[in-house]
């Protein structure tokens, strides 16, 4: 004879005191379910303490419970009926610990909500019972204890029902069951209360029972999340889970985000044979028929239902940190095997949990419940809630700590994939071979470009490279600074200032430029390049949009004037040949796309006047100065 | 799926969770019913590797039949066993009549505390379940310790939807809990069904078995017929009497097992 498999968790929840441990306690002796010799313990432990019997010893197994006489961490209990097996999850009733009622609460499908009929509704009575609607737990059952404190009065009882159905209501639940007891007592736990013969529904008991176990829902899109990529024996095993779905040998798989697509070649297996398929719920390991680079956190569907990808989206968020959670403040998101650094965009709607009545605040505290919106550093595969739970919701990671949790929210999302790559999710961008220049510019958010920097020894050259890039790098731009420091030394050291020298030496600079910009940076060079044809061999080395020529112009005279280097001096005195300026020719851009004068402009307004130009030309759209 | 395939596959969804997250991994084996349920489906998880070492805590009041099946076991699954002792306590003449729980906290918990600093583990896999007592029912998958190997169950981090707490303050370390969802009945259910190697102490002989294993002074063995893994099953489902009723140690003092799990014991 083996043991009924159906397995049901229950949570009891509800507020502080109003019964919910002695509620546990008083069923597992009504039902001779309590383990020899501990109703005696529970017994001592009382009378040690010098306080009357309670039930919830039973539950309350730390010291500090028991003195306190408060539940302080979830605890778990098995219990049978002929029926099934019920793992009873009794929650705490204190605010202060409601991070440890939503840890009991999350892990139900059913709950038990406590109402004492002398203290009527409070604050968590209506926190929790939003608290579940969040966690998914749909079906609840409210049960109106201490009825002998009010004298089993059904009147009582039919006003918190009323006050009770009518909260439920605003959050879209309907209780299942409304059940008036006194768990202390044992009246309606396990058998009919002879004290309120006016109610004829059933005992808590057997509402256990009524309860129901939704059957995985078996036509749910796939979702594989990666967990790990092992090598063992020879083999690549995608270790993960599959969070809904089912995946079967010789199955394409799209893998999200990145959009890498490979074939099921095994479903590995130990000890024994490899299998066909797996479903929902199993913990798995695949091999790919073609080598594919992935890793975790990346969720693998069927091409034609893949999930979202996105880094903006809707959320439900309720917050237990200690911390307040600000808008822009970064903090860690985990949905499924994800993670990445997020934060709060917006903030639409704060709600106190226990009133349902909108905060006036632009952060998130404690024990709130918020609608908001996050941006995600880059995008995530994710869904819907309402349509796969496993990847619609999330946790928040904040020092160290679980400090909050969300259900991402019906919307349109634009599906990044789109956005990248210009493609529906049904045509693979990535997955078409190499990443090219476009697709990098895509990911940075901003055009390769060559910022070509000409003009005399002096003129500011190096001055305004400097500056600019960090502007840009400030502006998060992908940026490099090419010129004779890091170029001269190295890649031309064999060169000299002859005519030919130069012209290598500027087509030298041309070729790294334009690796770089095809990396998708931004490249600043400064070079004196005082040769118009020099200049134009390194424009024709890419496309003339790319090529944005920044005349940097002072007169000879002011440069002299400056000398930074002293080489003006040397030239003079004739211990440096072919000085442009003074012993070789400058020509002169004619029609460079910017020109800026240093003799009458300050370095920064001739960075701004750059910047400018950049943005007219579309080479960074979106930044902000 | 039936019952037994999800508690599996739950469980070997956390090792793979604590191997991947968690530097310097390492499991405390103590060879019983428990240990050899999650070596067993670490084997699963790792497609029949163990990729973390073993650590079995040394009493010199073991169980020789642990020893036994150990080294057996150590050799045929290619094992990274590591034994770990608290030589000076017992130099010193530690035992039980000192005191049990005395004798607990120094030959496991303050053994387990050394290992740990001398290893540097950043996490250990225990197979504590949340049926076995009323503390253990309290516990996370993923729950932090300190540095001085304290639990602090007044204040957990909450836990939800199979996100773990895996990211760790400086000082501290892991314990990772896979087998918490089991009860006694499930791992004798899947042992059966797996035919996971038990010593055969569990089985009756001569009218006794033993039900829970730990050092020979201190574990008693019970009255029992249950000679199969039916008759186990059948026994447990009439038994009225906890399993850890036969662990001296937890029966000292109300408090007495609370203490030495919030100061660092399994
Ligand atoms: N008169 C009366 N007292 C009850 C009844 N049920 C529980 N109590 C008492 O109410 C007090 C609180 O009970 P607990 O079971 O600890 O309450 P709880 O909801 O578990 O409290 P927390 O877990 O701390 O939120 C105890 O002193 C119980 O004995 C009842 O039906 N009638
Ligand atoms: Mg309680």
């Amino acid at each position: 004879m083996t043991q009924p498999s159906e397995q049901l968790k229950i949570v009891i929840v509800g507020h502080v005191d109003h019964g919910k441990s002695t509620l546990v306690g008083r069923l597992f002796y009504d039902t001779g379910s309590l383990p020899d010799g501990k109703y005696e313990k529970i017994k001592a432990s009382c009378e040690h303490r010098g306080m009357p019997f309670e039930w919830a010893f039973l539950m309350d197994g730390l010291q500090a419970e028991r003195d306190q006489n408060i539940t302080i961490e979830t605890a778990q209990i098995w219990f049978r009926t002929p029926k099934r097996q019920y793992v009873i999850i009794d929650a705490p009733g204190h605010k202060e610990f409601l991070k440890n009622m939503v840890t009991g609460a999350a892990n139900a499908q059913a709950a038990l909500l406590l109402i004492d009929a002398n203290e009527g509704v409070q604050e968590q009575s209506r926190r929790h019972g939003f608290l579940l609607s969040l966690l998914g737990v749909k079906q609840v059952a409210v049960v109106v204890n201490k009825m002998d404190l009010k004298g089993y009065s059904q009147a009582t009882f039919a006003a918190i029902e009323k006050e009770y159905r009518a909260f439920l209501t605003q959050l879209g639940v309907t209780p299942k069951l409304f059940i008036p007891i006194a768990a202390y007592h044992g009246e309606n736990i396990a058998k009919k209360s002879t004290q309120m013969p006016w109610y004829t529904g059933p005992t808590v008991l057997e509402a256990l029972d009524q309860f129901e176990i939704a059957p995985p829902d078996a036509n749910l899109p796939l979702r594989f999340a990666i967990q790990d990529v092992y090598r063992f024996d020879h083999r690549r095993i995608l270790a993960g889970r599959i969070e809904a779905g089912t995946i079967k040998v010789g199955d394409t798989i799209l893998f999200s985000p990145r959009n890498k697509i490979s074939h099921v070649k095994s479903i590995e297996a130990w000890p024994g044979e490899g299998r066909q398929s797996a479903s929902a719920g199993e913990s798995i390991g695949i091999t790919l028929a073609e080598q594919i680079f992935v890793e975790r956190g990346q969720i693998g569907s069927h091409e034609d239902h893949a999930p979202i990808e996105a880094d903006v989206f809707k959320a439900k968020l309720f917050w237990l940190g200690r911390q307040n959670l600000e808008v822009g403040r970064r903090v860690k998101l985990k949905l499924t095997s994800t993670e990445v650094e997020c934060h709060i965009q917006s903030i639409e709607k704060i709600i106190d949990a226990s009133t349902l009545a909108e905060k006036n605040q632009n952060f998130v505290a404690r024990n709130d419940v918020a609608e908001i919106t996050v941006r995600t550093k880059s995008p995530i595969a994710l869904d819907n809630y309402d349509r796969i739970v496993p990847t619609g919701r999330f946790v928040i990671v904040d020092k160290h700590m679980v400090a909050g949790g969300g259900v991402i929210s019906k919307g349109e999302y634009p599906d990044r994939r789109e956005i990248l790559s210009g493609v529906k999710s049904q045509n693979i961008f990535w997955s078409k071979g190499k990443i090219d220049r476009e697709a990098r510019e895509k990911r940075n958010k901003h055009k390769g470009a060559i910022i070509w920097l000409t003009g005399l020894s002096g003129a500011g050259k190096s001055t305004i490279a400097t500056d600019l890039e960090r502007e840009l790098f400030t502006m998060g731009l992908h940026t490099y600074i090419l010129d004779g420091d890091n170029i001269r030394h190295g890649l031309s050291a064999n060169l000299g200032f002859s005519p030919e020298d130069r012209q290598e030496n500027i087509r030298r600079v041309g070729e790294v430029a334009k690796l770089l910009m095809d990396a998708g940076v931004l490249v600043i060079t400064a070079f004196i390049s005082p040769y118009r044809d020099d200049r134009r061999l390194a424009r024709s080395l890419v496309d003339d949009n790319d090529f944005i020529e920044v005349y940097v112009n002072a007169p000879v005279e002011v440069c002299e004037q400056r000398d930074p280097k002293g080489l003006y001096k040397k030239a003079r005195a004739g211990q440096i040949q072919n000085f442009t300026g003074i012993s070789a020719p400058y020509e002169a851009p004619e029609k460079p796309e910017v020109e800026v004068r240093t003799d009458t402009q300050s370095a920064a307004e001739c960075v701004a006047q750059i910047i400018d130009y950049l943005k007219v030309a579309h080479i960074a759209q979106d930044f902000t100065i | 799926m039936d019952h037994l395939d999800r508690l599996e596959n739950q469980s070997i969804y956390i090792i793979r969770e604590a191997f991947t997250k968690i530097e310097r991994l390492a499991m405390l084996w103590s060879v019983g019913k428990d240990s050899q349920t999650i070596i067993w489906l670490a084997r699963k998880a790792f497609f029949g590797h163990v990729p973390f070492p073993c650590v079995f805590m040394e009493t010199s009041y073991d169980m020789p039949e642990l020893i036994e099946l150990r080294d057996k076991l150590t050799k045929e699954w290619k094992l990274n066993l590591i034994i770990a002792r608290n030589d000076e306590a017992l130099a010193q003449g530690m035992n039980h009549k000192l005191g049990r729980v005395v004798c607990c906290s120094a030959l496991l918990k303050e053994n387990l505390k050394k290992t740990v600093e001398k290893h540097n583990f950043g996490g250990l896999i225990v197979g504590v379940r949340r049926d076995e007592d009323p503390t253990r029912a309290k516990e996370r998958y993923f729950s932090p310790r300190d540095k001085n190997m304290e639990w602090n169950v007044e204040d957990q981090p909450p836990e939800l939807w199979d996100q773990f707490n895996t990211d760790m303050a400086g000082g501290t370390h892991l314990r990772v809990h896979p087998l918490l969802h089991w009860t006694e009945m499930n791992i004798w259910e899947y042992a059966e069904r797996e035919k996971i190697p038990n010593v055969p102490l569990y089985f009756a002989k001569g009218g006794k078995r033993y039900r829970s294993l730990g050092c020979v002074p201190c574990t008693y063995s019970i009255d029992s017929h249950a000679d199969t893994y039916d008759k186990i099953r059948e026994e447990l489902r009439t038994t009225k009497k906890s399993e850890r009723s036969v662990r001296a140690q937890d029966q000292e003092s109300e408090d007495a097992f609370e203490k030495l799990r919030r100061d660092g014991y399994m």
